[in-house]
């Protein structure tokens, strides 16, 4: 019952804030990583050349669904700013539905620009169904399709380090995001810009991607409040012998 | 098609989501579900065709490393082909497994080994302020506390620094950023059922 009053606010917080919102949009702190994730979407498409958005192996079936979302919502972003470039961004996902979703948002992204002929199916790939094999077959991207910036969204473990260092020795600019402990502080070692914890979802709101995306993180700032103020609540009246 | 695409959507993780909170909708939240893994279960066949278009592609256009596209096609040609005749049980099957699969996967592994160590070496020209410096100490920290050597734990490091670092402060902070992991997968989640993100590939 608790698990529902928490869903259907959220829902009624994200709605009410989403219409807010498109009143009066908020000012956002400052993360390295979106400011370089901006700047590199403009760079690739200025000097022709080509961004990899690895989405991971998460699968939309399992709790790592989340992330997997999270790196779609960015994908169609990255589509929609790159379509007019001379080459298109490549998507790789490690997950079967993920990729299928991928190649869908793609094409929905060229679709949203008017430039629908210019999609190609291959522009989205599933580059292998275990987490070694889909890094062995997303490293191969960033080291012969001419990728400036390789962005990693989604669930990634500790193979993220093979392709992180894959990047690294092209030259190209990382920037990661896990939703996995491990991936998290693989990635915080080995990329200029690491996006740690909820950043992930974050993306939307700093890309200018719609009034729901920064309510979304109101939402979750409220939430975290409410956590929060649980916690110690509840350590409160542990010490206190209430409960 | 795509307003009716995204009702089907919308319609579809509210039922799932509604199963788990109202048994009357438990029966369609497992059909619902049930059909999901069938069509994963394509999914994956339409991958595996995606991959032979993406690698003859590349054969076609002689671009570089086109030799390797052209070993993956005969293999995974071969391994489905074999696959369908012997059945996945067969003892030849077993062997490109046993001998082929986890072996690679395993060398995979192997190189993280030293990527990893790569990366924290490099660490510091990347990244020269404070949460670099402390990432790199702690790290050194507990893999000095938790290393085997032959006269036991080293004193304070192995016996009180490491475990306070892993059950109370790695353990804390991981909590946080699950939470707040967890905080954002729902908020994906219900704009995804509010139609605002259609990954499905409605504009």
């Amino acid at each position: 019952m608790t698990a529902l009053v928490i869903l259907i606010s959220s829902a009624v917080l994200l709605l009410v804030i989403t219409l807010w919102k498109r009143k009066s949009p908020s000012k956002l702190r400052e993360i390295p990583a979106f400011t370089r994730l901006y700047r590199t979407l403009g760079l690739s498409v200025e000097d022709g050349t080509r961004l990899h958005v690895s989405l991971g192996h998460g699968s939309l079936l399992d709790a790592s669904g989340g992330s997997a979302l999270a790196g779609l919502a960015m994908l169609r972003i990255i589509a929609e700013r790159t379509s007019v470039g001379d080459k298109p961004a490549v998507a790789s996902a490690g997950d079967p539905t993920l990729g299928l979703l991928a190649q869908d948002t793609l094409q929905a992204g060229y679709q949203a620009t008017g430039l629908a002929d210019l999609y190609i199916p291959t522009m989205g790939r599933i580059t292998g169904l275990t987490p070694f094999g889909y890094a062995a077959g997303a490293m191969y991207i960033s080291k012969n399709e001419d990728v400036s910036a390789n962005i990693m969204v989604g669930h990634f473990s500790s193979e993220a380090a093979l392709l992180a260092e894959a990047s690294d020795r092209e030259n190209v600019t990382i920037i990661g995001a896990s939703d996995d402990l491990t991936g998290q502080a693989v990635l915080f070692a080995s990329t200029q810009d690491a996006l740690i914890g909820e950043e992930l979802f974050a993306a939307g709101a700093y890309l200018n991607d719609g009034a729901s995306h920064t309510a979304s993180l109101t939402v979750q700032d409220i939430l975290r409040w409410l956590v929060i103020a649980a916690l110690l609540g509840g350590a409160f009246a542990k010490l206190a012998g209430i409960i | 098609m795509r307003v009716l695409t995204a009702v089907i959507a919308i319609a579809a993780g509210v039922l799932i989501a509604g199963g788990y909170f109202f048994p009357a909708l438990t029966d369609v939240q497992t059909l619902l579900l049930n059909w999901a893994i069938i069509l994963a279960g394509f999914a994956t066949l339409v991958g595996i065709f995606n991959l032979i278009a993406v690698h003859t592609g590349k054969i076609r256009r002689g671009e570089k490393g086109s030799v390797y596209s052209a070993l993956l096609f005969i293999a995974l040609v071969a391994t489905l082909f074999f696959g369908m005749i012997l059945r996945p049980d067969h003892s030849t099957m077993k062997i490109v497994m046993n001998g082929i699969i986890i072996p690679t996967e395993a060398a995979l592994m192997g190189m993280l080994t030293i990527s990893l160590l790569y990366a924290a070496i490099r660490l510091l020209r990347r990244r020269a302020d404070m949460m670099g410096i402390i990432f790199l100490v702690t790290a050194a920290l507990l893999m000095l506390g938790s290393a085997t050597l032959p006269f036991g734990n080293i004193p304070l490091i192995g016996t009180l620094l490491s475990p306070w670092v892993t059950q109370i402060l790695a353990l804390g902070g991981a909590r946080g950023i699950l939470i707040g992991v967890a905080l954002g997968t729902l908020t994906a989640g219900l704009r995804v059922l509010f139609g605002a993100d259609r990954p499905y590939g409605g504009t």
